[in-house]
């Protein structure tokens, strides 16, 4: 299995790659860890006629915190995100999620930005930029645009940037201090994209009640699905269990629509997305108490 | 590799049996057909092994095929070109890679290491390559060289991993033959070894 | 050295990345790529090269019409036999029509893969699709074919008896009936098919090296092809990456294609394949559909046990009816029915060939055999392990005819073993007696767990036969060399141990040969765990030969009797006097009496350095050399048996199924290298797992196999694995071979579909009968037996 051929080029800083990308044309792709892309290219599912090699700029190997935003560039690595101290304080969600993508050598070479990019539907990163409601920069020659998750993502494997546009990073807002996340999956191997997934982020009031509930989904839509379940958590304060995001649980199940493929059937991934549901929201609700400090 | 153009094949002068009007093909076919020109070539400097080779190759020979057909180092072994087997792993800048899911282009002047240079400079097994013959830890080998610089580069990172650490070390890796047991124990035992040695 | 557990020979090589594995041969080669159907069923109408003919580096293309008389014709059937009536077998490249998505249409030769699949994309093949029959139930319906001149799609129809089992049943006090099915998987090793050839113009000779655990059977079917001498082709084995059986099948298409393509442009040419054509052009198995009527008494003594089922072989049979002849037999197991019948129909399908991986039918038999008794069990509340026990054939019992014919086409007969001591041995490990107050006490903190336990017999150690020559070189090494091949299973070392202690060499002293016609050309392969069994006694066999001959000559110099002879690290001495005493080497030397001197040492063996001058020099019925050449080949198979027990828990939400505990009883006879043959218990294993929980080659109606890729078709990563599997060992040694031993090499997975199904339904209290099963699975038959 080897790829078709393609042109190619490595620049050097950011302006050389936007230009390289606006002279292409449509049938151009971005390269940065290539753990999807090259995929794709082996099998001949996708053949560019153009590779930009974006892997020498290491102006956006950052992963910097400042803003309220944990602020990651194209070029640094899962792997790096995962280890970083400082973002997983500002925003443990991150490291939780990452740790479920594929496995360590994959991480090592993934770049979380191109994951977004990728827009696939059982990325879990693409979960956690929906749910956090963060966003994406995107260079052109015609100059920046900054598209939030709301906007991004228009289809399974399809996302807002164009054939022209670079992205540079993607942020992602910190973690509230009265907030907990979790994140929750089934896959049939460890490592395998979820047959579904859920990350959820719960913020809590002075007295311990939830003002803030919300999960986004995997595997069970062609975009990642957010859903507010605030209503569906009651006005109960103190420690809670499983049982008590029960309703949530219904809630979520009854706005999925998931599909049959070979790993799963619909019924059972819409199964899953209730006891996720519960799960993922009670250790978010964990988290959140003990941040609160309460 | 030269060019020896067209064997006098029957079916390559002559065109086979079948003719008639052609069906508009598939997509592929037609971007197959687009291209006539040679692919370009790009010079790429890779440190190998300590060893510094230049080679030329077009934008999308795999860093896998480089390895093992340019510069003869046929210890990385190719299992599935998508990623998933982790056979052909190699160390880029010390970071465990898989080298089918690169191309020799982005590994520009990179180090790499492959399973051939694993091996101590006196020829002896490194502790990760002992480890496994200690402990059984292959059967077929072809798995294996993805295992040893996985683990090698993973044993740099956290020398004294746990059982549950030193199956998730391996745990992207696939093998058929000897399902992990005794590369899990070749894990403990590499990490062993190498504490025995530099002491 | 035998039944040392020694580090491996092969190792230090392989772990150094010097392995020679069939693409690691052959730079200067051409490479060979090809079109492949993309239906699953369709006539060709047309083939247009015409785009490809530009690709840079295009050396060749070829379609069927430019292949030549015996090339043209059909793919052999390799195994014959009377009820295979409608045997059908693929072209080298589809002639008029193609049969299952994956099949080979037009081969391509260019300067690297890269341009060959540039070419091969470029090609247009105009397809008329036609329906396909994709799964046993289309097959068994009939309304569309595979073949047009195949009624019913059925390729055979086989039926064997032991007693009258209908009337045994309609007799019976209980009776019980079972639906029962096994999907498709495959052996998917690590390292896909390969084939490399040369053609030397001068000598007109064939070299071959392929990725194949038959060596001889490539010689013999390529010579047949190629119109060549046996004496002028060569097939060499490289390092395989792995085979469990899907590299016994052969000539594959390209076996053949590249050779003769070889020939034709007199230059070496390299098939390598890639995994997706692993998966769509090689071979499956494990398909089968299976229906059971079981008479039994209140004691849950099987009566009567009627067995009918239906088996999905594919696009074509080239490897005849083993899997499920194999099936039929040993799906008895350790059991001695009152009265058995079984029947099959093999059945085409539009789908890529079935042929042997590991277990070949067996994993299939057990499945049905253990959730029979299980069921029994479960209809009169009797413990499981009570019920089988009433079953067993006892030692005492033993040799034990069944009535049957085995797939060597010898009479079913047990030689040797003892499963109530496994019973024993098994329940002991496991802890089953325990187990239900343990699962009591989970199901209390809402857990789910469940035990099962699988029995299991195999025949193994399969003739025809094996051969092995042992040489003592002047150095004092000694060279091995037999036919058959090697996948990983430590042939090396484990016959090297052989030769050590019969011959009385240092182990670091002998290099074994595997799977080299120019080593060894009477040779059958590897397959049906027979290898330590028929080529470890033919190495026995040899090497005893050997060494009488060299304690023959050694006795005559040393003026001793032959009975006061031994040899010990390679001196053959006078048992008690180390003085007198001869290196086996300076033995080798004095075997072959020499005119000419072409070195120091050669100089003893020279007409004027002594020797008895009223004798030849070469004694009459002797041969000059210190060499054994023997051959072993037993009446028929030895059965080698073991019983499985896993301990799982089912998450009672998300329906998820982990492994708790794996424990293993075994017999393989007397073990060569216990660590090695706990390694391939461990392998076994594995793919027992991947088979009953996660493997599974998922076609759909229009015989598109969906998931043609690692991602997609779920082999066990070591977190799917047990995390520890606990072995014991029986050893009830064969009396069918010199050494005692019976194969390994399939055991750890023929149980494994059963156990699992064994314990999920243990833990969840209704009937599995269909496997392998997923998490989602599991999940809709809760939903279906809660409604119900």
């Amino acid at each position: 299995m080897k790829p078709s051929s393609f042109g190619y080029s490595r620049p050097e800083s950011v302006a050389e790659a936007v230009q390289v990308l606006a002279s292409i044309g449509p049938d151009g792709k971005v390269l940065a860890g290539g753990q999807s892309l090259v995929p794709l290219l082996n099998m001949r599912l996708a053949a560019p006629t153009h590779l930009v090699d974006i892997n020498r700029l290491s102006e956006l190997a950052f992963i910097s915190v400042a803003d309220g935003q944990v602020t990651v560039g194209a070029t640094a690595r899962h792997a790096d995100v995962l280890r970083d101290p400082v973002a997983a304080t500002a925003q443990p969600l991150l490291r939780k999620a990452l740790t479920l993508v594929a496995h360590p050598v994959i991480r090592n070479r993934g770049t979380t930005v191109g994951s977004i990019v990728h827009a696939d539907p059982s990325g879990e990163m693409t979960a956690v930029l929906a749910l956090l409601g963060g966003s994406v920069r995107l260079a052109s020659t015609s100059g920046q645009r900054c598209v939030p998750a709301e906007e991004f993502f228009l289809g399974p494997l399809e996302s807002d940037v164009r054939p022209d546009e670079l992205a540079t990073e993607a942020s992602f807002p910190v973690l509230p201090p009265s907030a907990g996340c979790a994140f929750a999956e089934v896959s049939r191997r460890q490592g395998d994209y979820a047959i579904c997934g859920v990350a959820a982020l719960i913020e809590l009031d002075t007295e311990g009640i939830v003002t803030r509930a919300r999960a986004a989904y995997l595997s069970v839509s062609g975009t990642p699905l957010v859903l507010d379940l605030t209503a569906a958590c009651g006005d109960v304060g103190g420690d809670l269990i499983e049982a008590d995001f029960a309703e949530a649980g219904r809630l979520a199940m009854s706005q999925v629509r998931p599909t049959d493929d070979i790993h799963a059937t619909a019924s059972y991934r819409r199964h899953l997305v209730g006891v996720l549901t519960e799960r993922a929201l009670h250790e978010a609700h964990q988290q959140a108490r003990e941040r609160a400090g309460g | 590799m030269a060019d020896t153009g067209l064997a006098n094949t029957r079916s390559a002068n002559s065109g086979p049996t079948y003719s008639g009007p052609v069906n508009s093909g598939p997509a592929n076919a037609e971007r197959a057909q687009a291209r006539s020109a040679r692919d370009q070539l790009f010079d790429v400097r890779l440190v190998v092994n300590g060893i510094v080779h230049t080679v030329i190759v077009p934008a999308r020979r795999l860093l896998s095929d480089c390895l093992r057909h340019d510069l003869r180092l046929t210890g990385t072994h190719v299992g599935c070109e998508h990623g998933v087997c982790g056979a052909c792993t190699v160390l880029v800048d010390g970071v465990a890679t898989r080298s089918c899911l690169m191309l020799t282009v982005s590994a520009d002047n990179a180090e790499i290491t492959t399973v051939e240079g694993l091996t101590e400079p006196d020829g002896t097994l490194s502790p990760v390559q002992q480890a496994f013959t200690d402990c059984h830890g292959l059967q077929c080998g072809f798995c294996t060289p993805g295992f040893l610089t996985t683990i090698t580069a993973a044993l740099a990172e956290n020398p004294e991993p746990s059982h549950d650490e030193a199956r998730e070390i391996i745990g992207g890796n696939l093998c058929r033959c000897t399902g992990y047991q005794n590369i899990v124990k070749a894990v403990l035992r590499a990490a062993e070894l190498k504490r025995r040695r530099s002491s | 050295m035998f039944g040392e557990p020694i580090a491996r020979l092969e190792d230090d090589r392989l772990l150094r990345g010097h392995g020679a594995y069939l693409d690691d041969l052959g730079h200067d080669a051409l490479a060979a790529a090809f079109v492949r159907s993309p239906h699953a069923h369709a006539r060709i109408v047309d083939i247009d090269v015409s785009g490809a003919l530009d690709v840079d580096g295009l050396i060749a293309i070829y379609t069927y019409e430019d292949l030549p008389g015996r090339v043209a014709e059909p793919l052999p059937l390799l195994i014959p036999h009377p009820s295979l009536t409608h045997p059908r077998t693929g072209f080298p490249l589809a002639a008029d029509e193609v049969n299952y998505m994956g099949e080979p249409v037009v081969m391509v030769i260019a300067a690297d893969r890269y341009l060959a699949e540039d070419a091969a994309e470029a090609i247009i093949v105009d397809y008329e699709p036609l329906p396909a029959v994709v799964g046993v139930e289309a097959a068994r319906d009939g309304e569309h074919l595979v073949h047009a001149d195949v009624p019913g799609n059925v390729a055979a129809e086989l039926t064997q008896s032991n007693g009258d089992a209908v009337a045994a049943i309609a007799a019976a006090p209980h009776v019980l009936e079972l639906d029962l099915t096994i999907e498709r998987s495959a052996s998917s090793p690590l390292e896909g098919r390969g084939v490399l050839a040369r053609w030397d113009t001068e000598s007109k000779r064939l070299r071959i090296w392929s990725s194949t655990q038959t060596s001889t059977g490539v010689r013999a079917a390529v010579a047949a092809k190629l119109d060549l001498a046996l004496a002028d082709v060569d097939v060499i084995t490289p390092d395989v990456g792995g085979g469990f059986g899907v590299k016994i099948m052969h000539p594959w298409p390209e076996e053949v294609l590249v050779p003769w393509a070889v020939k034709l442009l007199g230059r070496p040419v390299k098939f390598t394949e890639d995994r997706a054509e692993h998966f769509i052009s090689s071979a499956h198995e494990r398909g089968q559909r299976h229906r059971v009527r079981v008479g039994f008494d209140d004691d849950g003594r099987v009566l009567g046990l009627d067995v009918r089922f239906w088996h999905d072989n594919g696009a074509y049979i080239p490897y005849g009816l083993i899997v499920p002849i194999i099936t039929s037999t040993q799906l008895l197991g350790p059991y001695k029915p009152g009265a058995y019948r079984v029947e099959f129909t093999s059945l085409y399908t539009n789908t890529v060939i079935v042929t042997p991986y590991r277990g070949a039918g067996r994993p299939q038999g057990a499945f049905v055999m253990e959730r029979t008794m299980d069921a029994i069990a479960a209809a009169l509340g009797l413990d499981r392990t009570l019920v089988r026990e009433r079953n067993f054939i006892t030692p005492e019992e033993m040799p034990y005819d069944h009535g049957l014919i085995f797939q060597d086409g010898r009479p079913l007969i047990y030689d040797s073993g003892d499963y109530p001591a496994s019973l024993a041995k098994i329940k002991a490990l496991v802890g089953w007696d325990s187990f239900p107050a343990v699962q009591a006490e989970a199901r209390e903190h809402g857990r789910n767990l469940g035990i099962g336990l699988a029995c299991y017999v195999e025949g193994t150690g399969v003739g025809p036969y094996e051969g092995a020559h042992v040489v003592v070189e002047t150095s004092g090494k000694v060279k091995v060399a037999t036919g058959l091949t090697s996948q990983g299973q430590g042939h090396q070392t484990v016959f090297a141990q052989i030769v050590a202690d019969e011959l009385g060499v240092p182990i670091g002293d002998i290099e074994v040969t595997t799977g080299d016609t120019r080593a060894f050309a009477y040779a059958v392969g590897t397959f049906a765990s027979r290898a330590a069994v028929m080529s470890g006694s033919a190495i026995a066999l040899a090497a005893r030969t050997a060494r009488a001959k060299a304690i023959r000559i050694a006795a005559a110099a040393l003026e001793a009797s032959p009975d006061d002879m031994e040899i010990v690290d390679g001196v053959v001495r006078v048992k008690g006097d180390p003085a007198s005493a001869i290196g086996i080497g300076t033995v080798a030397v004095l075997s072959n009496p020499l005119r000419y001197a072409f070195d120091e040492a050669a100089k003893a063996a020279t007409q004027f350095a002594g020797g008895d001058i009223d004798k030849p020099p070469v004694a009459a019925g002797e041969a000059p050399g210190l060499e054994g050449r023997e051959f072993f080949s037993p009446i028929r198979s030895t059965f080698a048996s073991g019983m499985h027990a896993v301990i799982v828990e089912t998450d009672p939400r998300t329906a998820e199924i982990k492994i708790l505990r794996y424990c293993v009883v075994h017999d393989c006879g007397t073990l060569i290298n216990p660590r090695i043959v706990e390694g391939q218990i461990h392998g076994g294993v594995a793919q027992g797992v991947g088979g009953a929980l996660y493997e599974r080659m998922a076609y759909d109606e229009y015989g598109q196999l969906q998931n043609a890729s690692f991602m997609d078709f779920l082999m066990p990563y070591v977190s799917e694995a047990p995390d520890g599997i606990e072995i014991d060992h029986l050893e009830t040694p064969s009396p069918l071979n010199p050494l005692g031993i019976k194969g390994a090499g399939e055991a750890g997975v023929i149980p494994g579909a059963a156990v699992f199904a064994s314990a999920i339904e243990d833990a969840e209290g209704f009937p599995i009968t269909a496997m392998p099963i997923s998490p989602s699975e599991l999940f809709e038959l809760r939903q279906l037996h809660r409604r119900g």
